[in-house]
């Protein structure tokens, strides 16, 4: 089964195994995410299951967003998800997934949002290189060449500064350290995309 | 941030002594060998700590044959069974890397008043 749990990334520290071995380990308050709305092939053309993570002040929400949650009768949530399953039948509205719906072990893959560089340079943004500092060069972090003369143009796609992170990022096979029910904590292992306090979403790993 | 703490909170150890840079201790560090397990002591005096709550570090330096021996452990590290302090040193600065350029006599640290 696919298993989804929206959460917020709480930030990193380490902790020891039995070898006494310090581990890297991104903490994440996941959970507890809340199916609003079961959508199914006769009524929307597929399947799948939308959650809902962060309790919110109902004056916070638009009338629109107020509308959805009336119709459940459910909690009003921050941050809604859609995740496509194969069958909705095993999932209820209004049913809870909790973080212990992983253990410890697992192989998972974090969805995030990486933090905004703003506009960056080539270097940083696509690991150019850099020209010398000093003895009269006057070439020191710019593009340098855009392409030949015979094509009288730059090509599409030519790597240029510009606008760096705030994309959505991916990062796959990251172990489940340890799970803690009772605070809704997930300790995974390795760094997670995004600032502290940004909502990150864990799925079964795909490579697993 | 209080919720990273008290993830943190649960592996900080709480027999470790109160010893500073200057002090003379012996580490008491679980080895592994092959299958095997034993327990090898080191002794010298820390010339820093650094870093805090689960991170923090210590590093002792000690003269074994004639070369300068330097061995950086983490506080709460479980491979550590034991620190004892076996003398404190007055030291005035926190970190002691001048040792590093002396040695004989002039690396000797003056005896602190219990």
């Amino acid at each position: 089964m696919n298993k989804t749990i929206l959460g917020t990334k709480v930030g990193m520290t380490q902790i020891f195994d039995e070898a006494g071995q310090a581990i890297p380990v991104t903490v994440i308050e996941a959970g507890p995410c809340i199916v609003i709305q079961k959508k199914t092939t006769e009524n929307d053309g597929y399947n799948a299951i939308q959650l809902g993570f962060g309790v919110v002040d109902e004056k916070k929400l638009n009338k629109p967003q107020k509308g959805h949650f009336d119709k459940s009768q459910l909690k009003t949530l921050r941050h809604l998800k859609e995740f496509r399953v194969e069958d909705t039948a095993s999932y209820e509205q209004g049913q809870e997934i909790k973080v212990d719906v992983f253990a410890t072990g697992e192989w998972v893959d974090v969805v995030g949002t990486s933090k905004g560089k703003g506009f960056a340079g080539g270097i940083k943004r696509h690991g150019m290189h850099r020209g010398p500092m000093k003895h009269g060069s006057k070439y020191h972090r710019g593009s340098g060449s855009l392409g030949a003369k015979g094509p009288a143009r730059v090509f599409r796609g030519r790597k240029l500064p510009g606008r760096m992170g705030g994309e959505r990022v991916t990062v796959q096979k990251l172990l489940v350290v340890k799970v803690d029910s009772e605070r809704n904590l997930l300790l995974v292992r390795g760094a997670v995309p995004g600032p502290k306090k940004s909502l990150v979403t864990i799925k079964s790993s795909v490579k697993a | 941030m209080d919720l990273l703490k008290s993830v943190e909170a649960e592996q900080l150890r709480k027999d470790i002594p109160d010893f500073r840079p200057g002090d003379t201790v012996r580490v008491h560090v679980k080895v592994v060998e092959g299958n095997r397990e034993r327990i090898q002591v080191f002794e010298g005096t820390v010339i820093k700590r650094r870093g805090s709550g689960l991170n923090e570090t210590f590093t002792v330096r000690r003269i074994s044959y004639g070369v300068g021996v330097e061995r950086c452990f983490l506080i709460h590290t479980p491979r550590v069974q034991k620190i004892e302090v076996m003398r404190k040193g007055l030291v005035r600065r926190a970190k002691l890397y001048y040792l590093r350029k002396l040695s004989g006599k002039a690396a000797r640290i003056k005896e602190r008043a219990r």
